[in-house]
């Protein structure tokens, strides 16, 4: 049953990608370039997608039953705003800039087979693993794995 | 290169997309973070929760075979990028969304859903970060 929903979750959201235009890096990055070739299509993805999130969240959020598959809601409770959260973001930033495709995009788009979406989704791997090895040695107080 | 403006049609996508965020709520009261699927599928916290990132993944990768099956082609996949920056770019925005704690769907969509502060300052962040590299590469490098 989980296995069922969460496809057919993950189908939904990967037609709304392949849809609005997220899964194309030529639209994606035609969206920031405002100086240039612009397409302000995006917006209007995030906006469709917040507007709904944001209804949506609000009834299903006040269950006192929790989820239907699950015991508990998992929201992220932190309100620390830090320079890990900034930096990193900017980061992402970048990369997105640089290759057009961003995480939410690129893993649907694999569905077409195409090895550009191959060869991003590869070395975004690589850099979560990366990321990863460097909090490691920046935290050495965290417990470590012998 | 130009790509048309789709008001609408992207307005719809968006909708799919924040359907999909709030079933994933309702059913496994989690967030729809494409970062932290994928990035939780290396570290499951248990069997059961490999299996269900594992089958959010599979819909996602059918979306596009859908999408083929209802409108006779693939949804358009245009990379005006080389395969060195596509290398380069993917590695950069793992290393972000990883100290960054997720992408432009955890963050974008759903953080922002939730009016988190951290995720409209990640959501300002990145599209800041995001335009000057686009302003970079386009203008000031390419000219």
């Amino acid at each position: 049953m989980r296995i069922l929903a969460t496809y057919l979750i993950g189908l939904i959201f990967g037609l709304g990608i392949s849809i609005s235009g997220m899964a194309n890096p030529a639209k994606v990055l035609n969206f920031f370039d405002v100086a240039g070739t612009w397409d302000p299509s995006l917006i209007f993805v995030m906006g469709g997608a917040v507007i709904v999130a944001f209804i949506g969240y609000r009834f299903v959020l006040k269950r006192p039953t929790g989820p239907i598959l699950d015991r508990k809601f998992l929201v992220p409770s932190s309100n620390v705003i830090d320079l890990k959260l900034i930096g990193g973001s900017l980061v992402f930033g970048v990369g997105w800039g640089i290759a057009g495709f961003c995480p939410g995009g690129a893993l649907p788009a694999l569905g077409t087979g195409r090895i550009e979406v191959i060869v991003f989704t590869a070395a975004l791997v690589a850099g979560i693993f990366a990321a990863r090895f460097l909090m490691h040695f920046r935290r050495p107080t965290a417990p470590t794995q012998a | 290169m130009e790509t048309e403006f789709t008001p609408l049609v992207s307005a719809f996508g968006g909708v799919l997309i924040g359907t999909a965020s709030v079933l994933l709520m309702l059913f496994m009261g989690r967030i729809m973070g494409a970062t932290g699927i994928l990035a939780g599928l290396f570290s499951p916290a248990s069997r059961e929760d490999f299996y269900w990132r594992a089958a959010i993944l599979a819909g996602m990768v059918s979306a596009p075979l859908a999408y083929l099956a209802v409108m006779g082609q693939m949804p358009a996949v245009q990379v005006p990028v080389s395969t060195p920056m596509l290398l380069i770019g993917g590695f950069i925005v793992g290393i972000g969304v990883t100290f960054g704690s997720g992408c432009t769907s955890g963050h974008g969509v759903c953080g922002m859903a939730r009016l988190s502060p951290r995720s409209i300052t990640a959501t300002i962040s990145f599209m800041i970060g995001t335009g000057i590299t686009v302003f970079v590469i386009r203008h000031v490098i390419g000219g």
